[in-house]
C-alpha cells in the first residue's frame, strides 16, 4: 500500500475496484510523497490538502478517474483557487470559474490536489522564469525539468501526483515530458477546450496530459477532449475511447522519419536512442519511410513571431485595473499601467511582449506577422504531404537531454532552440506525444516524439503503446 | 474662390439583442453598475468569446437593408489599445474584412434624389463607461456596456452639406427602426454619430484636411455642429490660418467645437486576426432567409401608400418616415377606411403633438383604434370637427379614449331634428329683426342666426342640420 503514489491511474482504478484500496489511501499517500520530496523538486506552487480531501469526500459518483489525484499547471483556472501563471502580476488572483478541463476531471471523479510550477505565462523551456522558484529535474536536481510545464512533468516523474495537466504552445508539454522521462501529449488544436486556460498564444495553445504511461494518457484524453460551447475553437467531433487504440504491435504501421530533424545540434546520445527506437518499430512490424518536411528550418522563427504577437495582445489585460498586482506608487492612469506592468512581469515576459508588439506594428505587420502566417501554412502543407505516405512521424522530442539550471538563462536564442522539434506540431495544429525512449550515459531521460494527422490521436496512442509495451524505459524511476 | 463641403459619417449602432456580443450577459439598459457582467465581458484571463448569433443576424439584416455586399468569410480582428473601460485592452472588431461593404442610402438634396454610398458596415463590441466623481482623485468604471454588440456604419465622403447629413441620418434611422434591430435612441447612446468634415475648392477632386467631430447627441446637434465647422473652416481659409487634422468636440452649451487632440500621426492599433474566434463561411441559406424576412422598407412603403391609399407623395413620405407611424396609419385605416382623413389628422395634430412632446407615437397614449373612433364620430355627425380637435388634445393629455371623453362630457352633437327645430323656432321668434333682414336680402343675417342657434345649443347642434332647417323655415 505504501507505494500507491508510484502507480499509474489505470492500476489504481483496478486496485480501487478489486484490491481493497480506498480512494483516501491514494490521496493521503500522494500527499505524504509531496511533503517528503517536494522540498527537493519544487514542482508545486501549492498543495491544497483541504480542498482535495473535501472534494474526495463529496465525490460519490465513481467516474472513470475516481479517486485519482491530478495536479494542474498554474495557468489552468480553478474556481476560488489562486491561479497565477507563475507570474507576480497575477498574485492573489482567484478566478470565479473553473477551466472546462478542471470541471471535466472533477466530473470524472479525479481529485485536484494543487498547482504546478511553470515558466511565467508559459514563456520558457526550463521552468526558470517562474516568479516563485525554478523546479528541478527529479533525475538530476541541478538540472532543469524542461518547460514550460516543468512542474507538471517533474511532479509526475517524482511520483508527487498520478497525473498532471500541462499546456503546450511550442512544446511545453512534450519537451519537459521528454526531459523528465514521462509521457506528454499535445492533442490536436481544437480537440480540448481552452476555456479557463490563461492564454499565451491562442492559435497555438492546447491542454494535454502528462502521465506515467501511454494508457493513462489515453484515459485522460478520453475524459478532457470534446467540444465546449464556451470555446469557439473547440471542434464538434465525437470523442472515441482512446484506450481502445492501445495495441501492442505495430504491424502495417507506416512510420515517417523526416531527414530535416537529424541535423547539427542534435545530441549524439539522443540521436542514437531515436535510431534505436526506429529499429524497435521495424522489429514490431512497422514500415519505416524516409520523408521530408522541407520548411522545418523556418519553424522556430515563424513561431517567435506568431506566438509573441498573440501573447502581446493576450497579456494586455494585466494592467492592474481589475485584479492581480497593481503598483502602489502610481501617480495617474498611464503611470499605473507602466509601473504595474514593469513590476509585475519578469524579463522573458517583457521580452516577448516587446517582440510581439513590434511585429504587429504598422509598417512591420506585413513583413513579420503576415509573412509568418504564410510560412505557417507551408509548414502545415509539409505535414499534409507527408501524411499521404505515412501514418505517423517519429522524431526526437528535444535536441538534448536536460541542461543545467542557469545554463541558458541569459541566452534566449539557445533556450528557444530547445523547442526546435516540437514547435512545428503547434504551427500545424497536429497532435504529438513524447514518450521515454532511453537514457543518456549520465542517466538523463531521452524522449521520442510521435506525430500524426489532425484528430488522429488514435494512431499516436497505437504507435506509442506498441513501443512502450516492448521497452522498459517508462518503468525506470528517479532516485529521490 | 468658392469652397465646397465634404462630409463622411460614422454611426455606431447598439444592436437590441437579448445578450451581449460574445457572452450571455443581459443587455438591459440602466441597470446597477457592473451587475451585468461575467468573466468573458470582464476579460478575465482564460475566458473566451463566443459570437452571438442574433447579433450576427441583425448585422446581416442591416447590411441587406443598406444594399451592401456581404463578405463570404466572416472574420474578426483585435484592435489593441489601453483604456480602463476596455477590460481586455483590445476590442474585438473587424478590420480588413468588414462583414459588409459597398452599399447605399437614398436621400433628397434640394428636392432631388441623391445616393449616399455606404463604405462598410461591421460588427464589434462596445466598451464600458468611465465615471469621474466630481472633485475626487479617482474614476469609477461600469462594465455593463462592455461587450454589447455594436454596428459601425461608415459612409463614403458623399455628403456635401449639414442639411444632407441631417437627411441621411433621418433616412438611416428610419431604415434601422424598420428593421427593429435597435432602439436608435441617441440619448441612451444606442445610436452615436461622429462626422468627418473638410472643405476644398469647388470641383477639386482632392480632399481637404479632415476634422473629426464628436460628442453630438442629437441629429440637430450634428447639423449645427457641422454648420459651425463649415463656417470655422471657411474662415480659416479666408484668414489664411491652417486647418489642422484633429478631433474636435461639439460643445452644445457654447454652440462651438473645440479641439480635443491633434491627429498628426495615425494611432497604431496593431490589428490582427482574433485567434479565439474561428473565421466562418456565411451560409447563403441564412442570408436568403434573412433577406426574405426583411420588412417593406420606407421608400417602398411610401410608394405603396401613395398608390394604395391615394395619398400625395408628400403625405406618404411623412407617414412612412417612422415605422410606428406607418403601422398606426394602416391600423386606423382598417377601422376607419378614409385614408385621406386619417393622413390629415396624423400628419397634422398628432405629429404636432409628437414633436411637441418629443416622443414616439407608441408613447402617445392614443391607439389607432381610438383615433379611428374619433374620426367615426365626426363622420356620423356625433361631434363637430372643432370638437374633435379638443377631444384629441384631452385624449392625448389624459390618455383617455376619445369616445369616453365625448360620452362623459355630454359633448355629443345634437343631430336630432326635432330638438334642433325647437331651438331654431325659439331663435326665429326672438330675433325678428334679423329674420326680416335676411328675408329682405341681407344674406349675412343667416350667419348671425346660425351663431345664435349654436350658442343656444351650447355648440352641440350639428351645424349642417341647423343650416338646412333654418333655411327651410325661412322659406327658401
Amino acid at each position: 500500500m505504501e507505494k500507491l503514489h508510484s502507480y499509474t491511474s489505470h492500476k489504481l482504478t483496478e486496485l480501487l475496484k478489486n484490491g481493497g484500496v480506498k480512494a483516501s489511501d491514494i490521496l493521503e499517500d500522494v500527499i505524504k510523497r509531496v511533503e517528503s520530496v517536494d522540498d527537493k523538486v519544487r514542482a508545486f506552487v501549492f498543495l491544497n490538502k483541504d480542498r482535495a480531501r473535501i472534494s474526495l469526500s463529496g465525490s460519490k459518483d465513481k467516474g472513470r478517474l475516481y479517486g485519482i489525484p491530478v495536479l494542474l499547471k498554474d495557468n489552468l483556472c480553478v474556481k476560488g483557487e489562486e491561479t497565477t501563471c507563475g507570474s507576480k502580476i497575477l498574485k492573489g488572483f482567484k478566478p470565479p470559474y473553473s477551466a472546462t478541463v478542471a470541471r471535466k476531471l472533477e466530473d470524472a471523479g479525479a481529485v485536484l490536489i494543487g498547482k504546478a510550477n511553470m515558466d511565467e505565462f508559459a514563456f520558457g523551456s526550463s521552468c526558470e522564469s517562474s516568479c516563485y522558484y525554478p523546479t528541478r529535474n527529479p533525475w538530476a536536481l541541478d538540472r532543469i525539468p524542461g518547460g514550460s510545464s516543468g512542474g507538471s512533468a517533474a511532479a509526475v516523474a517524482s511520483d508527487e501526483t498520478i497525473i498532471a495537466l500541462g499546456s503546450d504552445t511550442g512544446g511545453s508539454i512534450r519537451q519537459p515530458a521528454s526531459l523528465c522521462g514521462v509521457v506528454g501529449l499535445k492533442p490536436t488544436y481544437g480537440r480540448v477546450s481552452r476555456y479557463g486556460l490563461i492564454a499565451f498564444a491562442s492559435s497555438l495553445d492546447q491542454i494535454g496530459p502528462l502521465t506515467k504511461d501511454v494508457e493513462d494518457s489515453a484515459r485522460v484524453l478520453s475524459v478532457i477532449a470534446g467540444h465546449d460551447e464556451m470555446d469557439s475553437t473547440s471542434v464538434e467531433m465525437p470523442v472515441p475511447d482512446y484506450t481502445k487504440s492501445l495495441v501492442k504491435d505495430a504491424k502495417g504501421l507506416r512510420i515517417g522519419v523526416p531527414k530535416e530533424y537529424f541535423i547539427a545540434g542534435l545530441d549524439k546520445e539522443v540521436e542514437a536512442s531515436v535510431k534505436k527506437a526506429i529499429e524497435v518499430y521495424k522489429a514490431l512490424g512497422a514500415k519505416v519511410i524516409d520523408i521530408s518536411l522541407p520548411h522545418t528550418d523556418y519553424a522556430v522563427s515563424t513561431y517567435y513571431i506568431v506566438a509573441p504577437a498573440e501573447a502581446s495582445s493576450n497579456l494586455a489585460r494585466f494592467d492592474g485595473v481589475q485584479y492581480g498586482h497593481r503598483s502602489a506608487e502610481s501617480k495617474d492612469m498611464i503611470d499605473m499601467y507602466i509601473k504595474t506592468r514593469s513590476e509585475g512581469f519578469g524579463t522573458e515576459a517583457k521580452r516577448r511582449i516587446l517582440l510581439g508588439t513590434y511585429c504587429l506594428s504598422t509598417g512591420y505587420y506585413d513583413a513579420y506577422y503576415l509573412k509568418a502566417q504564410k510560412v505557417r501554412t507551408k509548414i502545415k502543407e509539409d505535414f499534409e504531404n507527408a501524411f499521404k505516405t505515412c501514418d505517423c512521424i517519429i522524431t526526437p522530442t528535444s535536441p538534448t537531454p536536460a541542461f543545467k539550471i542557469g545554463e541558458r538563462l541569459n541566452d534566449p536564442l539557445s533556450m528557444y532552440l530547445s523547442d526546435i522539434y516540437t514547435i512545428p506540431a503547434n504551427l500545424a495544429g497536429i497532435p504529438a506525444i513524447s514518450i521515454p525512449c532511453g537514457f543518456s550515459k549520465t542517466g538523463l531521460p531521452i524522449g521520442l516524439q510521435i506525430l500524426a494527422k489532425p484528430f488522429d490521436e488514435e494512431t499516436i496512442f497505437h504507435a506509442a503503446y506498441a513501443f512502450e509495451q516492448n521497452t522498459d524505459h517508462h518503468k525506470r524511476k528517479p532516485a529521490l | 474662390m468658392n469652397y465646397e463641403t465634404v462630409i463622411g459619417l460614422e454611426v455606431h449602432l447598439q444592436l437590441a439583442t437579448q445578450t451581449k456580443a460574445f457572452c450571455a450577459c443581459s443587455t438591459k439598459f440602466g441597470q446597477r453598475p457592473n451587475s451585468q457582467t461575467c468573466p468573458v465581458c470582464l476579460g478575465f484571463p482564460g475566458s473566451l468569446p463566443v459570437l452571438n448569433e442574433q447579433a450576427f443576424h441583425f448585422a446581416i439584416k442591416v447590411a441587406l437593408a443598406l444594399n451592401c455586399r456581404i463578405q463570404d468569410l466572416i472574420k474578426f480582428d483585435r484592435k489593441n489599445y489601453y483604456y480602463p473601460d476596455l477590460p481586455k485592452n483590445f476590442q474585438i472588431s473587424q478590420y480588413d474584412m468588414p462583414l459588409s461593404y459597398d452599399g447605399f442610402v437614398h436621400i433628397t438634396s434640394g428636392g432631388a434624389p441623391k445616393k449616399i454610398r455606404i463604405k462598410r458596415v461591421h460588427l464589434e463590441e462596445d466598451a464600458g463607461k468611465l465615471i469621474h466623481p466630481e472633485g475626487e482623485n479617482y474614476s469609477l468604471v461600469d462594465y455593463n456596456r462592455t461587450g454589447m454588440p455594436l454596428l459601425e456604419i461608415v459612409t463614403e465622403p458623399d455628403l456635401s452639406s449639414p442639411e444632407e447629413t441631417y437627411d441621411y441620418l433621418t433616412k438611416l434611422k428610419s431604415i434601422l427602426e424598420y428593421l427593429k434591430v435597435s432602439d436608435c435612441d441617441m440619448e441612451k447612446g444606442s445610436l452615436r454619430c461622429d462626422a468627418n468634415i473638410s472643405i476644398r475648392p469647388k470641383g477639386s477632386d482632392k480632399l481637404g484636411t479632415k476634422v473629426e467631430l464628436k460628442n453630438m447627441n442629437s441629429f440637430k446637434n450634428v447639423k449645427v455642429a457641422l454648420e459651425y465647422e463649415v463656417k470655422r473652416q471657411n474662415s480659416c481659409i479666408e484668414d489664411g490660418t491652417k486647418i489642422f487634422q484633429e478631433t474636435r468636440l461639439w460643445d452644445a452649451a457654447k454652440q462651438t467645437t473645440a479641439s480635443m487632440r491633434l491627429k498628426e500621426e495615425a494611432e497604431d492599433y496593431r490589428y490582427f486576426p482574433e485567434p479565439d474566434l474561428v473565421p466562418f463561411v456565411v451560409d447563403k441559406n441564412v442570408i436568403a432567409k434573412i433577406s426574405s424576412g426583411l420588412p417593406e422598407m420606407p421608400q417602398a412603403k411610401a410608394e405603396r401608400f401613395a398608390s394604395e391609399y391615394k395619398l400625395s407623395s408628400y403625405d406618404a413620405a411623412i407617414l412612412t418616415a417612422q415605422i410606428d407611424v406607418a403601422d398606426f396609419f394602416e391600423e386606423a385605416v382598417k377601422i376607419y377606411p378614409n385614408p385621406k382623413v386619417v393622413a390629415n389628422w396624423l400628419s397634422g395634430d398628432i405629429m404636432a403633438a409628437l414633436n411637441d412632446k418629443n416622443i414616439g407615437i407608441k408613447d402617445l397614449g392614443l391607439s389607432a383604434s381610438a383615433l379611428a373612433g374619433l374620426l367615426k364620430m365626426i363622420e356620423s355627425g356625433a361631434i363637430s370637427g372643432k370638437m374633435a380637435k379638443d377631444v384629441l388634445k384631452e385624449a392625448i393629455a389624459t390618455g383617455t379614449d376619445p369616445r369616453e371623453i365625448v360620452q362623459k362630457k355630454g359633448l355629443s352633437q345634437i343631430s336630432d331634428i326635432s330638438k334642433i327645430e325647437e331651438i331654431v323656432d325659439a331663435v326665429i321668434g326672438r330675433e325678428a329683426k334679423s329674420v326680416n333682414d335676411y328675408k329682405s336680402g341681407k344674406k349675412n343675417a343667416l350667419t348671425f342666426l346660425v351663431g345664435q342657434i349654436m350658442k343656444e345649443s351650447r355648440g352641440k347642434a350639428n351645424p349642417a342640420i341647423v343650416n338646412e332647417i333654418l333655411k327651410k323655415k325661412l322659406g327658401n
